[in-house]
Formats: structure tokens, C-alpha cells, sequence
């Protein structure tokens, strides 16, 4: 596959000699039609770190980041952690200790600056972002868009009328630069760096992501946009994602994700928080389509004050693993909390996802919808906890898993957990496994639809629930990424 | 109501070289190992109605699994030839792409997808060209009217939640919008009102035309009180034991099954081929009494 030329760029950040390396296309040959996002661009850094993570590491983004001390201190004390702190002992461990961290490029800055026209963006890197169609989209449908590739974000922009509401909608690392004191009343609130391994591995060398604030009262009604791209092979990804909404605001926010397809592996971690102040509604949504040897490796949480809202709407298509639980405290009384979330895992592919929710306080609500479909020895997992504090009255959640296997190689398990201290609950769990019936298949080919067809039109049913929670142009590019999933799956 | 028709081609002896619409011959089929089909003969010839009729378990609806190509409906040996062209290895799309469609007794649901989308795909499909979304609504729209469907049928998931009579009344829409020169009717009677019966009926015939026919397989006569079939045939035991005209069919709600049993069995002597039934047969068995 790819030519090895990573060891020739050390971390001396050297602008123009790390770039002669020709446009290498390899990438493409490993995928199947199937995954139409594996193509790769050449090289062509501002600074790329070395391979493996080190204290100067951390320093030196902190530095070339112009950061203030108390964050270099957060980061360093992250890395403290990180070391310190043993893998996970759940999930897939296998996988997990695969990952090399000493292969891994922690930072890369691709471009000088961040631009907020698109022709300003380098020439490759706007090409890509053309060919993944976020232009296009932008000025279809979206209020605001940033675009990260690697370590940074390269294009930025929000519609005037949002801005002048006082909108903040900007990548994290100008949020610090610009709202600092919004910013360090926030920061890690949600999620410590010492949460978990892969916390506080961001928490050392997160750069990008999404910082959002929402003035009170304000309602963005159409859809903000953030785009992650990993374009090198063994990259780390490491955004930040904060999005503060104001008592009585409401943000829709959307993440994709894509990558080359590499035969070594990259490594995607990020860490979002939400705060939802009292009355505000948050919801975020994710398309993860990782190419096939990126690591997805996730903390999600929000926190959802008196009668706000908080709704993910997670969906997990690509990567190689995936484990990822978004999580919401219900603090205030009357916070409701939903997670709607698929999975989709075929050849090689473990999507460990599900959903956490924690009723701490009284008259607080939730709903956890998860559907999984494997194929061709494909596994997913449901991994949740409902758990309910003492004196939380009134409480009332709802968890539905449902299953679908298309084939007898594939595997789907569920660990639901319950902590209910609490009597006065109403606390309702379903879970499903099921193949995709014969007779429906059957039903379906009598009317002309080849096998291929019926599967895919069995599967967006399947997944219906979910789509129809997508704004509609997400849910078209949604069905039609599967019905290439199901060509020529079924045997 | 409608009448036999009666000025189609394939009526008498003298048109030998026509294919007929439908020739099985023969016909064994196993479900798990054990069979169920015990050498089924029947020719269909477009422009007819052919009614089977048999008591449960007599092995009707495994004849429509077998003709849309069920796969655990297996032929174990005998022929199916779809316009003279053997259809037993092909799979049910390439079956509903020739031209048959089955209207299922219990068609299953297929939550999430909605009747429209999955009218429109299946339409397509089978037409082998995308109708333009106008055209479409415009057929769909005027056959629905016909079939006494409201509209909010269409934003509903496939079959989800349906009542019997909601059921059949889509698997005759269905029929209706794919247009198929051997539609196979599977006790589409069963579960409707008088009502319902009427208006389904109605569709049904709309199905026959010249250059199409119908197969209708049930366990009662009152269908037929609307559908008038030229043929009845009596199914037992995995096979056609008795052919005949329309009024087979009250002289069977009349006196039962067990009469057919006992006087009508085929006579010794008739193989495979002497019992074939159609129109151009009708001295093939005892039970025929005129087909016109």
C-alpha cells in the first residue's frame, strides 16, 4: 500500500520539504465500491508531529496554539493520566491493544490559516471537501459550517443574521483564543480528562472541533455543520467539541466523518460536552462513515439542566471499532434525554455503541432507541445504563434495542444495565434480535426486486426511525450508502 | 359482473401452435423433504380465469409458492413453462419480471417502508424503467380510487398494523399497478366483508384482459359469485383430481369435497397427461361439463 514516508518528516515543522511526496492513490485500491470516501490527497503540511506522544509534543501544539498556561497545565496533567491509566478491560480488547501508540501522528497542521471563503481554502484540500460535497451542502441547507482536516480546521463560516444574534459558532482552539472565559468556565466540566483512557488522551492533544455557544432564547432553526476529514495514514484526530446552549435556546448541531482507506490504522478520538442550561434544547447529530481502519474512540455527554432537552442522534456506519455511549445527566427536574442510534457493522467492523443516561433528579424523562444490523461477520454491541438516583421520583425511561442479522457469520450482543435506586420509576427495556425473514425477502423479490434490493429496502426500514430523524438530505445520502452496503452482501 | 370471455383464441383444438400462457406438467414439489405437490397438471391460456379450489391443507397454496418460486418450495420434478420458457431455476424477481404476480394470503409487513416508496420500487422494478413521479401518482391515484384506498394508505408502512381487509385490498393495488399477465390470486377472498369483497372482486377483474390471465385459488365460492372463472379445478392431495366449468364450483359449495372424493375421482387409465386441464382439453376428465 502506501509508500512509508511519515519517518522523513520529523517534528521540526519544516513547511515545504514535507510535501514532495507524489499523489499516492493507493489508498483507493484496498475498498470496494462500496465506500466512494477512500480517496487521498497528498501531503502537504504546515507541521507534522512524529510519530508517538511525548511531553514536547503536547507542549509544542500548546505552544504553536498561542495557548494560555492554565491549558498547557490541563493538557500536561491529561497526559499524566493518560500514561498512568490502563487500557479498557471491557469491550473489544483484542482490537483495543492493537492500537500502537507510538505509531500514531498526534498533530498535523495542514494549512497556514483558517479561511472563511472556500477559494481561500488550499487548493487539495477544497477539492476534497468538494468531493465530499460540503459546499454544496453548505449553501443548500446549513447556518454555519467548519471543516477540519487533521488536526485543524481549514474553513469556517456562519451566517450573518446568527451572528449578529451573538451566535458563537467557531472552532474550538479560536473559541479559547477569542471567548476565554466562556470557555474555562465550561471546559471539561462534562468530561474530565481523567474519565476514561481515551478522555484523557484528548484532553492532552485535542485540537479543532466545535465550539458553540447559543445566547438565551435563541433558536437556530436550521442545522450547524462541522466535517471531519482525516487525510493522512496513521493520523490521530483529536477534536474538541463544546457547545453551550443558553437557558430557552436551541441548536441542531451535525457531524460527518470520513477518512481514507489505508491498510494501517488512524485513530479517531474525540470529546464532545454539552451543556443545556434550563429550558434549552440541544440536539446532535453524527454520520460516522470512518473508512474501515480508523479507530472511533469517543466520549459523549451532556448535561441537561430544569426542563431543558437533550437529544443525540447517533449514526455509526463506518470505522474498524467503535466504541462510543453518548451519555446525558439529567440534572434538572422535567430534563428529558433521548439517544437514537444506529450501527451498521459489516466485514471486519465493531461497532460497540450505545447510550447512558442518568436521571438525578425528579420527574425526568428518556428514551433510548438503538437498532445494530451486521453482515459478513460483522458485530455489534449494545452497551447501556439507565440508572436512576434515590429520591429521583416520578422518573420515566424507555430503552428499545432492536437487531438485525443478516447472515449466520454475524454477531449482535446486548449489555444493557439498570441502577435503580429509586422505587418511584417507571422503567420500561425491549430488546430484539431477528434475521431479516425469508418471507419478507420472498415477498419482496415476488415483486420484482432483486435479492440486493430487498435486503436494502428491508434495512431502511429497519433504520426508518432513525432516518426520519435526519434532515432529509442526510437520510437520501443515508439510504443510498446502504443500499451500497447491501450490494452483492447477501449470498 | 363479468362474463366469460369468450371470443379469445385459445379455445379450441384447431390452435395447436399457440404457447399457452402456463403449462405445468407433471408438477412435484417438496416443502422440508416432504412433499406436497403430487404431479400437478393445468394449462392456462391468456384471456382465461381459472379457479382452484380445495379444502385446507390440499396443497393450493403451495401451487402459488411453487409457481412465484418460494425457496423452500423445491421441484423435486415436472415442468413449469412461463410462455414455453422453463421458470423452476429462476428466482422470484426474474418470475415477476416475466410477468407473474402472486397476491399473497398472508403478506407480511415490512415495517418502515412506506406503501408509496415501496410501490414505486417495486413498479419499477418490475416495469424495468423509472415512471416518471407524476405519471405515477396519476395511475396510482385513479386505481386506489377504484379500489375505495384512501390516501393516507400511502404514507403507511407496508402491511404494518393493516386489518386483513386493509391487506388484501393493497395486495390487489399492488396487482393492479404492476399489471401482470398471470396474476395468481392466493385465497384473496379470506378476512374480506361483502363490502370489501365487491370492490376487491372489481379490481380483480380489471386484471383480465385479453393477453393476461388469472389464477385464483380458494377455499370458497363466493368469490366467484363476482370473478366468474371459465375453469374450475378441485385440488386434493396435491393434485387436481377434478376439472370442470363455473358451476363445478356451487356444485362444490352445494355438496362439499367429499363428493368429488368418492365420484369423481379420475378413471383409471388417465395419466399425467390425459388429466391436464384447460380449455383445449375438456375431455380430459370426468368432472368437465363445458367449459362455455
Amino acid at each position: 500500500m502506501s509508500a512509508e514516508l511519515a519517518p522523513a518528516l520529523n517534528n521540526k515543522g519544516l513547511p515545504e520539504s514535507a510535501k514532495p511526496e507524489l499523489n499516492k492513490s493507493a489508498g483507493l485500491e484496498g475498498i470496494g465500491n462500496d465506500y466512494k470516501y477512500g480517496f487521498s490527497d497528498k501531503e502537504d503540511y504546515i507541521f507534522k508531529s512524529g510519530r508517538g506522544l511525548t511531553r514536547e509534543i503536547v507542549e509544542k501544539i500548546s505552544a504553536m496554539k498561542n495557548e494560555p498556561e492554565w491549558m498547557l497545565k490541563f493538557r500536561l496533567r491529561a497526559l499524566d493520566i493518560f500514561n498512568k491509566k490502563p487500557m479498557p478491560t471491557w469491550g473489544n480488547c483484542g482490537l483495543l491493544n492493537d492500537i500502537d501508540f507510538e505509531n500514531i501522528f498526534y498533530y498535523i497542521k495542514p494549512s497556514q490559516k483558517q479561511e472563511t471563503d472556500w477559494d481561500e481554502v488550499p487548493e487539495g484540500i477544497k477539492n476534497t471537501f468538494d468531493r465530499l460535497g460540503i459546499p454544496e451542502a453548505e449553501r443548500k441547507f446549513l447556518a454555519g459550517v467548519t471543516a477540519q482536516y487533521e488536526s485543524e480546521v481549514v474553513y469556517h463560516s456562519i451566517r450573518e443574521d446568527l451572528e449578529k444574534q451573538g451566535v458563537l459558532f467557531l472552532d474550538m482552539d479560536s473559541g479559547l483564543r477569542l471567548h476565554e472565559d466562556i470557555v474555562r468556565e465550561h471546559f471539561a466540566t462534562v468530561i474530565p480528562a481523567a474519565d476514561n483512557k481515551f478522555s484523557a488522551l484528548n484532553s492532552a492533544v485535542w485540537s479543532g472541533g466545535s465550539f458553540i455557544w447559543v445566547p438565551p432564547g435563541v433558536k437556530i432553526e436550521i442545522p450547524l455543520q462541522a466535517y471531519f476529514r482525516i487525510n493522512a495514514e496513521n493520523m490521530g484526530q483529536f477534536e474538541r467539541t463544546l457547545i453551550i446552549a443558553e437557558p430557552g435556546s436551541f441548536v441542531h448541531y451535525i457531524e460527518g466523518c470520513t477518512a481514507p482507506t489505508y491498510s494501517t490504522d488512524s485513530l479517531h478520538s474525540a470529546v464532545v460536552e454539552l451543556i443545556a442550561k434550563p429550558g434549552a434544547h440541544i440536539r446532535y447529530t453524527t454520520i460516522q462513515n470512518w473508512s474501515k481502519n480508523v479507530y472511533n474512540l469517543v466520549t459523549k455527554r451532556a448535561v441537561a439542566h430544569e426542563d431543558a432537552k437533550v437529544e443525540w442522534v447517533d449514526g455509526n456506519l463506518g470505522s474498524k471499532l467503535t466504541m462510543k455511549y453518548p451519555a446525558i445527566y439529567l440534572l434538572g427536574e422535567r430534563a428529558h434525554g433521548e439517544v437514537l442510534s444506529i450501527a451498521f457493522a459489516g466485514e471486519d467492523q465493531h461497532q460497540d455503541a450505545g447510550a447512558k443516561i442518568i436521571h438525578a433528579a425528579k420527574n425526568t424523562t428518556s428514551m433510548i432507541i438503538s437498532k445494530s444490523i451486521c453482515k459478513n461477520g460483522g458485530r455489534t454491541s449494545y452497551r447501556g445504563l439507565i440508572k436512576v438516583y434515590p429520591k429521583a421520583t416520578g422518573v420515566k425511561s424507555s430503552v428499545k434495542c432492536d437487531a438485525l442479522l443478516l447472515d449466520d457469520k454475524s454477531r449482535s450482543d446486548t449489555y444493557p444495565t439498570m441502577e435503580i435506586d429509586e422505587k418511584d420509576v417507571n422503567i420500561e427495556h425491549e430488546a430484539t434480535v431477528s434475521k431479516v425473514g425469508e418471507e419478507q425477502l420472498f415477498y419482496l423479490m415476488s415483486r420484482g426486486l432483486n435479492q440486493d434490493e430487498a435486503t436494502a429496502m428491508i434495512v431502511n426500514g429497519f433504520f426508518e426511525p432513525f432516518t426520519k430523524e435526519l434532515p432529509l438530505e442526510y437520510a437520501v445520502e443515508l439510504n443510498r450508502l446502504i443500499q451500497l452496503e447491501m450490494e452483492g452482501s447477501v449470498g | 359482473m363479468t362474463s366469460p370471455n369468450t371470443n379469445k383464441s385459445t379455445g379450441s383444438n384447431s390452435d395447436s401452435s399457440a404457447i399457452p400462457l402456463l403449462e405445468i406438467v407433471d408438477l412435484h414439489v417438496n416443502v422440508e423433504d416432504k412433499e406436497i405437490l403430487k404431479g400437478v397438471n393445468l394449462t392456462i391460456n391468456a384471456g382465461e380465469i381459472h379457479a382452484i379450489m380445495g379444502r385446507n391443507g390440499s396443497g393450493k397454496s403451495t401451487l402459488s409458492y411453487a409457481l412465484m418460486g418460494h425457496p423452500r418450495y423445491k421441484v423435486t420434478s415436472g415442468k413449469m413453462l412461463y410462455k414455453g420458457q422453463e421458470i423452476s431455476e429462476m428466482s422470484p424477481d426474474q418470475r415477476a419480471k416475466l410477468g407473474l404476480a402472486l397476491a399473497f394470503q398472508y403478506p407480511v409487513s415490512i415495517p418502515g417502508v412506506s406503501v408509496s416508496n415501496f410501490l414505486r420500487k417495486t413498479v419499477n422494478a418490475v416495469r424495468g424503467r423509472d415512471i416518471p413521479v407524476k405519471e405515477f401518482r396519476l395511475e396510482l391515484k385513479a386505481l386506489m380510487a377504484k379500489l375505495g384506498v384512501k390516501d393516507e394508505f400511502l404514507s403507511r408502512y407496508v402491511n404494518d398494523g393493516f386489518s386483513g381487509g386493509e391487506k388484501k385490498r393493497l395486495e390487489i393495488l399492488q396487482l393492479s399497478m404492476l399489471n401482470p399477465s398471470l396474476a395468481i390470486l392466493d385465497e384473496t377472498d379470506s378476512g374480506l366483508d361483502i363490502d370489501a369483497l365487491k370492490t376487491v372482486s372489481e379490481g380483480v377483474n380489471a386484471l383480465s384482459k385479453a393477453d393476461t390471465a388469472i389464477l385464483l385459488i380458494t377455499h370458497y365460492q363466493r368469490m366467484l359469485n363476482y370473478v366468474q372463472p371459465q375453469f374450475v379445478h378441485v385440488f386434493q392431495d396435491g393434485k387436481i383430481v377434478a376439472s370442470g366449468g363455473s358451476e363445478l364450483a356451487l356444485e362444490l359449495e352445494d355438496r362439499g369435497y367429499e363428493w368429488v372424493t368418492s365420484e369423481m375421482q379420475p378413471t383409471p387409465g388417465t395419466g399425467p397427461n390425459a388429466t391436464k386441464t384447460s380449455s383445449s382439453s375438456s375431455s380430459s376428465s370426468p368432472a368437465v361439463v363445458g367449459a362455455k
